[in-house]
């Protein structure tokens, strides 16, 4: 009686240590996004006009890529982390089979369009979200962050921050995947 | 001792248990009475900026910046949170009521986007969870009183240090004894 109750101090340290040492392995900017599973929000915004773009319209709207999965990156030229993101994107963008929508986020179109003639342009489209609204609405609260939509409309997976070579091969493609065989159905 | 061990715990728990507790004594029912009375103000056409301005303060102190997460959206200079913040000012003079502009922020962010969680299944343990620690506490000084409750006969009766000086009696006894046999075989 009198052992096993003197072990109960150590048995509430042990667990606490175990909760507060779980607490400090979660990474705190990653909060679940309440969208997972809801429909994307329907957009039109400006076009970044590129010259190896051959779609001429003037504006994007996010209905138009309805009935296919499809990718969301959400970047800009003043975020740091985009620039460790932008080769894998670029190495990736072939092996996606689905578009990749560019998202410029509070971003200065001049600095935009020369960050994609210099490092590149992954995407098929690029859009610009001047004042941030469609972030908003995607619940973005840090660049960059990455969105797979399905056929239907619906957010299938959310993953913040930068988007690395595992992310690709572990997260996005299979999300891709698994967009195409529920579309097919 | 053990039960000294056991008190201080059940008092960090406490403390803790405190500390978890999102404040219900807190400035919630007045700012709700004000906003409310704020937005029919508003309503009935003697909206002026400073009203809204003053809603805006309120109603954002209980909103959590996502950016630097441990400060309030009324307080943080993040860019994120200035866009919030014009986000909210404009729904408050479109007239939308708190709880109205508290679901459009947290349909976006998640429950996370506010400091003072919602009545729900995965928050149960957040809302309890104080309670439980301090039932246990008290159940352990309780416990902790009414053993030494008993305790207290028996060591009166034959106080530990009594039994020491009994011992090192008989010790003291039985060391001349010895020296008194030495000395009468010699």
């Amino acid at each position: 009686m009198k052992r096993s109750s003197a072990m109960i101090p150590l048995f509430i340290f042990i667990a606490l240590a175990l909760l507060l040492a779980v607490g400090l392995r979660l990474n705190p900017r990653d909060i679940p996004s309440p969208l997972i599973g809801k429909p994307a929000p329907v957009f039109t915004l400006d076009r970044l006009n590129q010259a190896d773009q051959t779609d001429l319209k003037e504006t994007f709207a996010s209905a138009s890529l309805k009935g296919q999965p499809w990718v969301l990156n959400v970047w800009a030229s003043w975020c740091s982390a985009c620039i460790a993101e932008h080769p894998v994107l670029n190495a990736w963008k072939d092996k996606l089979g689905a578009p990749m929508i560019g998202l410029a986020y509070k971003d200065q179109d001049v600095d935009a369009k020369k960050w994609l003639l210099d490092r590149g342009n992954p995407y098929s489209q690029v859009i610009a979200d001047r004042d941030g609204r469609v972030g908003i609405d995607f619940g973005v609260y840090g660049v960059p962050e990455t969105f797979v939509i399905d056929g239907k409309g619906i957010i299938v997976l959310k993953h913040t921050g930068p988007v690395t070579d595992a992310v690709m091969s572990e997260k996005i493609i299979p999300a891709l995947q698994a967009a195409r065989v529920a579309g097919a159905q | 001792m053990l039960l000294n061990f056991a008190m201080r715990l059940a008092a960090v728990l406490l403390l803790s248990a405190s500390l978890i507790w999102p404040s219900l004594a807190g400035t919630s029912p007045d700012t709700r009475v004000a906003s409310n009375s704020i937005s029919s103000a508003a309503s009935s056409a003697i909206s002026s900026d400073v009203l809204v301005e003053e809603r805006l303060v309120a109603l954002s102190s209980e909103l959590r910046c996502l950016v630097c997460q441990n400060e309030s959206l009324a307080s943080s200079r993040a860019p994120l949170a200035e866009d919030l913040r014009r986000e909210v000012r404009e729904q408050i003079r479109a007239g939308n009521s708190d709880a109205q502009i508290i679901d459009y922020l947290t349909a976006r962010y998640g429950d996370f986007v506010t400091y003072r969680p919602p009545w729900r299944g995965r928050t149960l343990l957040l809302w309890l969870g104080p309670f439980c620690l301090l039932i246990l506490a008290l159940g352990m000084f309780m416990y902790g009183i009414s053993r030494k409750r008993q305790q207290q006969i028996p060591a009166d009766l034959s106080s530990p240090d009594r039994v020491s000086d009994r011992l090192s009696d008989r010790e003291a006894l039985d060391r001349l004894q010895r020296e008194f046999a030495e000395k009468n075989h010699e």
